[in-house]
């Protein structure tokens, strides 16, 4: 269980080497992060969530982005491109396979990058070992996850069980709801997993094509100002770059011997991994405004509790069952690792019942939150809509309704 | 990297380790005409090894350390085997990451450090076995070579998967019995070579370790030409024998007779008329540097 950290009136630590004023990519400014995040005017731009990444992208003072074509992450990664054509940032190819774009990203942020790039679903699987080896080498990547479907039968629509398989990499994992969620966690991300205390790749998920191929108006800012360029010598661990002392890093190489140190060297850098997940909360909770979780209401018997775009369909279903004077609350998770276990806790102490409505078959936040609050006959896994069906608010309404025992009409003819 | 960085703190001096001491004192870091021949006069940038005793690649690894000609601003990427048994002891950067997938970290990382070292020469090298280059890797192997990505592969070729206990790999020669080829391996030693030069590589080297001023010349060679045209591959014949049933002292025979006329390890070059002329230039350069060097001395 973590302690409560309170996010509020902290800030995001910089690099002493930041010059705030000094000249970004093309006709930018580098800026403060905590001006650029929260005190900077802003816009309204009405954009898909591809448009909004390469937004975000365009103010992050990014070194290097490798592209691969998948659904639906192909257009935010052809942008990125189009940044590059324009100078914004200054390496940018495609790859051959994912594994390898992974890799490729590896590379770059071993010799001192700050990288991005994203992927999908099979995508994100056939790239899978690499996550634990990011996390492990600690290189603060960032990877954009437009969630979809897993084969088989094939599926190119929005779905979340990717995600189940992303937990226990090591990394960062935060779900975002929207395109605004979307835009400025990217942008936080970057602050949130340089910090030399984490220095973690982030996955930034979001539900593809809901988030990734709808408009959404964005707030973004109204000046022309990025954040402050990575400084590799901040990480934790030497940068692979010949700039710092090639000493011998071990006197017998641990790996293959079957000794106690080679497995107790394993195990504490493994437990040193999660630790600098969990210390990544005080950071994470001021690109969150204050908390990694956020709530309605919280003092009505019925909770939902979700995360993405399951939480939109949700708010939409507690306006439908307000109307015949069902009253529920809502717990909104914005980080999936680190694990918001104590906020969740508090937040569902006066809950009878708790619905987490999901995009996948497995319902592993249903799981996860099982695992984590006393009483867990109150958490009702549901209701799972999967391999790109949509969740209309009235499925939800209905889940919650037979939930309390009460009658309800079959919605005949409905995804 | 300056010589600046690796020196010693005065305060702390006494309490560093000796083979640290050696590294700052003795090391041919900055000595751009270093070479094999500095082996047992200077501090080596490999600090023992794990590998089996008479192991030809540990040889291997100690000629290439010695002959890159800008250590100072090298880093070398590995992959899972052998190798990887080594390269915690080598006084120059070096990443493990996966199996197979080196030639992709290679070039996410050599574009990193010529996008944030633009004025400075950083060498970035490939150094894994045949079953990582070939097998699992080729992909990646391949596609960087498509992509003219600017280092050099070098395969320890020992025509099997050593590390895992001798099974057969793609490098195996035909009709060799091994763990995973009970009745003999069914097709052709792949020829990579070949198919690296096809591949777009502008210098390949095919070649024993038992001949060092042989390795260090090609590892130069590449190194110059991967910096000016693009991709380059060096393939080493660095034979098992713990796998092939030979004793520790029996490599430098294996190696040698792997050599000999007919043999499948008859040292070869692949390489243009623009890239020969090229390598020309550069070795009359160095020689007349090295010729100076020495009138200076005397």
């Amino acid at each position: 269980m973590n302690k409560k950290v309170d996010g509020q009136n902290s800030r995001i630590l910089l690099s002493e080497k930041v010059k705030v004023g000094s000249k970004g990519p093309v006709n930018l400014t580098v800026a403060d992060p905590n001006e650029m995040f929260f005190e900077a005017k802003r816009k309204p731009a009405f954009l898909t969530g591809s448009e909004v990444i390469k937004e975000a992208i365009r103010r992050a003072n990014l070194d290097m982005s490798v592209a691969y074509p998948i659904t639906p992450q192909s257009e935010a990664a052809a942008l990125i491109g189009e940044l590059f054509s324009e100078g914004y940032l200054k390496e940018y190819f495609r790859g051959e396979s994912e594994f390898a774009v992974m890799g490729q990203c590896a590379g770059a942020a071993f010799g001192g990058a700050r990288v991005f790039t994203t992927t999908a679903g099979p995508g994100t699987l056939r790239a899978m070992e690499n996550f634990p080896m990011w996390a492990g080498s600690r290189l603060p990547i960032q990877v954009c996850v437009t969630c979809r479907g897993i084969n088989s039968p094939l599926s190119i629509q929005p779905d979340t069980l990717e995600l189940y398989y992303m937990l226990e990499t090591g990394a960062l994992v935060w779900h975002a709801e929207t395109a605004q969620d979307l835009y400025d966690w990217i942008l936080g991300g970057f602050m949130v997993a340089e910090q030399p205390d984490v220095h973690l790749p982030l996955a930034l998920a979001c539900d593809g094509f809901f988030v990734t191929h709808t408009k959404d108006n964005v707030m973004i800012q109204e000046d022309e100002i990025c954040l402050p360029e990575y400084d590799p010598y901040r990480s934790p661990v030497p940068c692979m770059d010949m700039e710092v002392p090639p000493i011998r890093m071990m006197r017998d190489p641990f790996v293959m011997k079957s000794n106690y140190i080679s497995y107790m060297t394993h195990a504490s850098w493994q437990q040193e991994v999660r630790a600098a997940i969990d210390r990544s909360r005080k950071h994470t909770k001021v690109i969150m405004g204050g908390s990694l979780i956020e709530t309605e209401n919280l003092d009505r018997e019925i909770l939902l509790v979700s995360s993405g775009t399951a939480v939109s369909q949700g708010r939409e279903a507690i306006r439908l069952l307000e109307e015949e004077g069902i009253k529920v609350g809502l717990v909104k998770i914005k980080s999936l690792r680190p694990f918001p276990f104590e906020e969740l806790r508090e937040a569902t102490a006066n809950a009878k019942t708790i619905f987490v409505p999901e995009f996948n078959v497995a319902g592993w936040l249903a799981r996860e939150i099982k695992a984590c609050i006393p009483d867990n006959q109150r958490v009702i896994a549901g209701p799972h809509v999967a391999g790109g069906m949509t969740m209309p608010s009235e499925v939800i309404v209905m889940e919650i309704k037979k939930g309390l025992g009460m009658k309800v009409e079959a919605l005949s003819g409905r995804g | 990297m300056s010589k600046e960085k690796i020196a010693l703190c005065e305060d702390l001096a006494d309490v560093m380790p000796p083979e640290y001491q050696e590294l700052v004192a003795t090391a041919t870091f900055g000595n751009q005409d270093r070479g094999w021949k500095d082996i047992g006069s200077s501090k080596e940038l490999i600090e023992q090894h794990s590998l089996c005793a008479g192991c030809p690649e540990s040889i291997a690894f100690r000629f290439i350390m010695s002959s890159i000609p800008n250590p100072e601003d090298s880093v070398f990427v590995g992959s899972t085997g052998c190798t990887s048994l080594v390269f915690p002891q080598v006084g120059i950067h070096n990443i493990h990451s996966l199996f197979g997938n080196q030639n992709a970290i290679a070039s996410g990382l050599q574009r990193a450090l010529a996008v944030r070292f633009p004025d400075r020469v950083k060498d970035v090298y490939v150094l894994a076995g045949d079953g990582a280059t070939v097998d699992i890797g080729l992909d990646m192997t391949m596609q960087s070579w498509f992509r003219q990505e600017k280092f050099t592969t070098i395969c320890f070729d020992n025509e099997l998967y050593a590390n895992t206990g001798g099974q057969e790999s793609g490098l195996m020669q035909k009709g060799f019995v091994a763990k995973m080829a009970p009745v003999g391996k069914k097709f052709e030693k792949v020829k990579l070579p070949e198919i690296a030069f096809e591949s777009g590589c502008h210098y390949v080297a095919i070649l024993t370790v038992s001949k060092p001023n042989r390795v260090e010349q090609a590892i130069r060679r590449a190194t110059y030409v991967a910096r000016e045209f693009g991709p380059t591959y060096i393939q080493l014949y660095t034979p098992c024998i713990l796998e092939i049933g030979k004793q520790s002292m029996e490599g430098l025979d294996e190696m040698k007779d792997s050599e000999s006329i007919g043999g499948r390890f008859v040292m070869r070059e692949l390489m243009t008329d623009e890239v020969k002329a090229f390598i020309k230039e550069k070795e009359a350069e160095d020689k007349a540097r090295r010729k100076q060097a020495k009138a200076v001395t005397a």
